[in-house]
């Protein structure tokens, strides 16, 4: 009778120790997927928000998760790559606290809300955020994405410390995790001595002009990035300092990796959603606004082309000329002569408001970008006392709304060239060269088909692009993780598994309500 | 000491299943030691499953037989494209049975049983791979059936009687491949019920045409089991007027549903040989699984879209052989080997169950205590291969999205009872 019993105790612990299934080759066994000449044991990523997984106008936990480094980082987990940290914010709010003050630059993100009527915008999620800067996060992290960083930036000191950050010297998200005060984003990266690293910086240097409308300056000539302003163009050759100093400190342990280039800015959502022609008119109103703007045509332009002022082929852009249907709307365009003064001298004698309303006014045109931005306020009355002053018909668009075909061109030649430095240091250091420039660009002009359709650069529907119109989406940040370890694998002779872009999400849905 | 076995035996949990179609042939220990053969072995009040005409040649006036299996069920999921790979967490289940017969005259025998002859239980990780199809199962089907045996002739006896199915099903899983609320957490939906009833029937015959030979037949009517006004709990829904059904506020919104899952019918026929201290048996079963055609689950609420996932079963059969040999007065030994075809057609194969063809080789002996209780054991070991396979009917904004992959599964059951005869 015991033995029985023992002989069944026996046979039931038999069954639970044997019972799991195990495949021939799995893909969890060491050596079913080749890590190639590289070792990713260790993984540093060095970049932007683009690195650190912002998205919605905001860096938060969910986004983060989904950042390109880390999915890649899970890919690696395959071939014998390590913990990949990041520095996790505190909530899914994404705003930022300053010794628990917000800072007002630095607010929540975008979820796309919907009305009573059910019509969809883009909104700011309500909420308090609890992210504090001065509250260091335990760093240097696997992910050393800085969002808002300029090439120069990662090498400069003082970036990352909190006494800086409301004069605008430092990062907040760097001061969150910078090792010290006078750490750079660079030195940190490199103290981690990781086995294999990817950059891709640069980005900001000539985004932050396009975003602004071509407000800044373009810097081209000017080597002393210390006198630049936030919205300004860096030139190719501090870029190619900088750039070159990074990988120089990267690699210098023996690690390899990927450099990835910049990508076209002027094709994102940021700069293709707002219609150009974006003012609907009726033929008599058309024709009421064209009575305006009579004298300035038939008579002002003229003139000042007799007067030598502007040329004849400036004073063909500056015509206005509204029709029934959709219109150009009419913008200040700094790249224009500003003739605000001649105006208020003889002949024309014009009073100095309507002077400074001509000084620089065109209608846009095709070859404009209007910006994601001016979607709030093109047509809108900002007195309501006067409700024949329409932004974009009898009030221009500032300049910071639109992107010029001439800011177009600045901010191309800069991307190009940092794009050539890039190609170069990757050639001359044996590295990865990825060309993201490329990949988005299939994105923007054919779409990229995946097993749940194809994504797109459409605003809100394409799939690829969060709310802000300027950063991916988890599926985004996927597509560009399969592009670079498309790079690697042929770079390095590895055969890591790309993701399916299919299972990782678009854009946020939430009724903005507390 | 043969208390404390019954007790374990009766306080094994009354859940169901392992992770394959959704049959779960393990209705008795005798039987299964043997390969699950049974429409034509006398051998105990096993019988009343296995073919209710068999009752009246039991020899004792009095058989009692109960037990139960502990199923150790895995199955293991892996993308060689993508890397993606899961493992289920699927714990033990207990199907379980009892049988009890009685001889009220030569001519009749009565018989009673409770068994669990459907279920399903498959745990994957949450928001796996494959998360959009399913991320948990949980299938119960208690079969009670009382049933007459009548001896016609001496060489033959046919019997029968109705059946009484109760069942209960929780079935969860994500709303898409990437839908979420706001943190990230993918929305999903739960559906319960218990308290699922139905009735259907049972009926076969047996003949003895010589000594030591024994051929009989069974048949076992389709129940289907329809869930009515079940709970259907949706969860970390965004609650964005784009999600039709969601609330303005709360992330959770809980409708009913309907749905239908058959039990399909089963026919077996088989045969015995007794020969010395030797018994061989072999049964061939025929299920009717083409009833199976779609999994429809109908919410309540105009708002909520209607989920048809098909399924197109076929028909299928398994073959088995079975031998028992008397050691000695105390120990009778039994093995057994089967062959069981998958209902599952190439592209539909899901992985709520994920099941393809197996092997099933069985083992076991009976221990008898004194002339009245022997104690049942036996042991299964099903074997499948792994398997390149697809489900090809998800659907996402109109684009129709396998899901593929690599399955490898593997069953263990041991099992343990008491028979009782007087």
């Amino acid at each position: 009778m015991k033995n029985t019993i023992k002989f069944m105790i026996g046979a039931l612990a038999i069954g639970m120790v044997s019972c799991e299934p195990e495949f021939d080759n799995a893909v969890t066994d060491q050596g079913f997927y080749d890590a190639g000449d590289a070792n990713f044991s260790s993984y540093v990523a060095v970049g932007n928000s683009l690195t650190a997984g912002y998205a919605d106008g905001a860096l938060y936990i969910s986004g983060q998760e989904n950042s390109y480094p880390n999915i890649m980082a899970q890919q690696f987990g395959f071939v014998g790559g390590g913990d990949f940290t990041q520095p996790l914010m505190a909530d899914n709010l994404g705003g930022l606290l300053l010794g628990g003050q917000p800072l007002p630059a630095y607010g929540n993100r975008l979820v796309l809300s919907f009305d009573g009527e059910g019509n969809p915008s883009p909104t700011v999620l309500e909420g308090i955020p609890t992210t504090d800067v001065s509250t260091s996060a335990m760093g240097p992290f696997n992910n050393m994405g800085v969002p808002g960083a300029k090439s120069f930036e990662l090498l400069a000191p003082g970036y990352g410390d909190v006494a800086g950050i409301s004069g605008g010297t430092a990062n907040p998200y760097y001061a969150r995790f910078a090792t010290s005060g006078s750490s750079t984003v660079v030195s940190d990266a490199a103290s981690l001595n990781a086995t294999f690293f990817s950059l891709w910086i640069g980005n900001n240097d000539i985004l932050r002009y396009a975003t602004s409308g071509g407000s800044g300056v373009d810097q081209l000539g000017n080597l002393d990035p210390s006198t630049y302003g936030t919205s300004d163009i860096t030139d190719p050759n501090v870029f190619a300092a900088s750039y070159s100093a990074q990988v120089d400190a990267l690699t210098a342990g023996g690690a390899k990796g990927v450099l990835v280039n910049i990508a076209d800015v002027t094709s994102i959502p940021f700069f293709t959603t707002v219609p150009l022609q974006a003012i609907p008119l009726d033929a008599a109103t058309a024709a009421a606004v064209n009575a305006q703007f009579a004298q300035y045509n038939d008579q002002i332009l003229p003139l000042l082309v007799q007067f030598g002022v502007i040329t004849q082929e400036e004073a063909d852009r500056r015509m206005i000329n509204f029709v029934a249907g959709m219109n150009y709307p009419i913008i200040m365009d700094d790249d224009l002569t500003d003739v605000s003064q001649v105006l208020q001298g003889p002949p024309g004698n014009l009073p100095e408001e309507l002077a400074n309303l001509l000084g620089q006014l065109r209608q846009v045109n095709d070859d404009d970008l209007i910006t994601l931005r001016a979607s709030g306020i093109l047509g809108s009355v900002p007195d309501p006392s006067n409700p024949s002053g329409v932004v974009g018909v009898s009030i221009p668009m500032e300049d910071e709304f639109v992107l010029t075909a001439l800011e177009q061109a600045r901010v191309s030649a800069a991307g190009q060239a940092y794009n050539v430095t890039i190609q170069g240091l990757a050639a001359a250091n044996d590295l990865g060269y990825v060309d993201v420039k490329a990949g988005l660009a299939e994105v923007a002009a054919t779409g990229v088909s995946f097993d749940g359709g194809t994504i797109t650069s459409a605003y809100v529907t394409g799939g690829t692009f969060s709310l802000d119109g300027v950063h991916p989406t988890p599926r985004g940040y996927a597509y560009v993780a399969n592009f670079i370890l498309d790079v690697i694998n042929s770079k390095y002779n590895a055969t890591i598994p790309k993701v399916n872009i299919g299972s990782y999400g678009t854009i946020t849905l939430h009724n903005n309500i507390n | 000491m043969k208390k404390v076995l019954l007790l374990a035996v009766l306080f094994l949990a009354t859940a169901v299943t392992y992770a394959g179609g959704y049959r779960v042939s393990l209705q008795g220990n005798k039987s299964l030691a043997m390969g699950h053969t049974g429409v034509a072995v006398i051998n105990s009040s096993e019988l009343v499953f296995f073919n209710p005409a068999g009752l009246v040649f039991l020899e004792n006036k009095l058989s009692v037989s109960v037990g139960a299996h502990g199923v150790f069920a895995d199955v293991t999921y892996q993308n060689t494209a993508t890397g993606e790979n899961a493992i289920t967490d699927s714990g033990v289940s207990t199907p379980f049975y009892a049988y009890v017969s009685y001889q009220a005259t030569d001519w009749l025998a009565f018989g009673l049983g409770v068994y669990t002859p459907y279920g399903s239980g498959v745990t994957y990780e949450d928001d796996w791979a494959g998360s959009h199809l399913i991320n948990n199962i949980d299938l119960k089907a208690i079969f009670v059936q009382p049933t007459v045996s009548v001896k016609i002739a001496d060489v033959f006896s046919v019997g029968g009687g109705p059946i009484y199915a109760t069942g209960s099903v929780n079935f969860n899983r994500n709303l898409s491949r990437t839908l979420s609320d706001l943190d990230g957490n993918r929305s999903e939906v739960t559906l319960d019920q218990t308290g699922i009833s139905n009735w259907g029937w049972t009926a076969s015959w047996m003949l003895r045409p010589v000594e030591g030979l024994t051929i009989g037949m069974n048949y076992r009517s389709k129940i289907i089991l329809r869930a009515e006004d079940g709970d259907a709990t949706f969860e970390n829904v965004p609650t964005s007027g784009a999600v039709p059904f969601s609330d303005p506020v709360s992330e959770t919104v809980s409708t009913t549903f309907d749905a239908e899952l058959p039990l399909p019918a089963e026919w077996t026929t088989g045969i015995s040989y007794e020969y010395n201290k030797f018994l061989f048996a072999f049964d061939y079963n025929r299920q009717f699984w083409s009833e199976y055609e779609s999994l429809d689950i109908d919410f309540g609420g105009a708002d909520f879209t209607d989920s048809q996932n098909p399924r197109n079963y076929k028909n299928s059969s398994t073959y088995r052989f079975g031998v028992q040999y008397k050691a000695t007065e105390m120990f009778t030994l039994r093995g057994g080997y089967y062959f069981d075809e998958s209902p599952v057609q190439a592209g539909y194969f899901a992985p709520e169950t994920p099941r393809n063809d197996s092997n099933g080789y069985t083992a076991g002996l009976t221990f008898n205590v004194g002339s009245r209780f022997e104690i049942d054991a036996s042991f299964l070991y099903l074997q499948f291969d792994e398997v390149d396979a697809s489900y090809d009917f998800y659907n996402e904004n109109g684009n129709s999205v396998p899901f593929e992959g690599t399955y490898k599964s593997s069953v263990f059951v041991p099992g343990l009872g008491v028979t009782y005869k007087l």
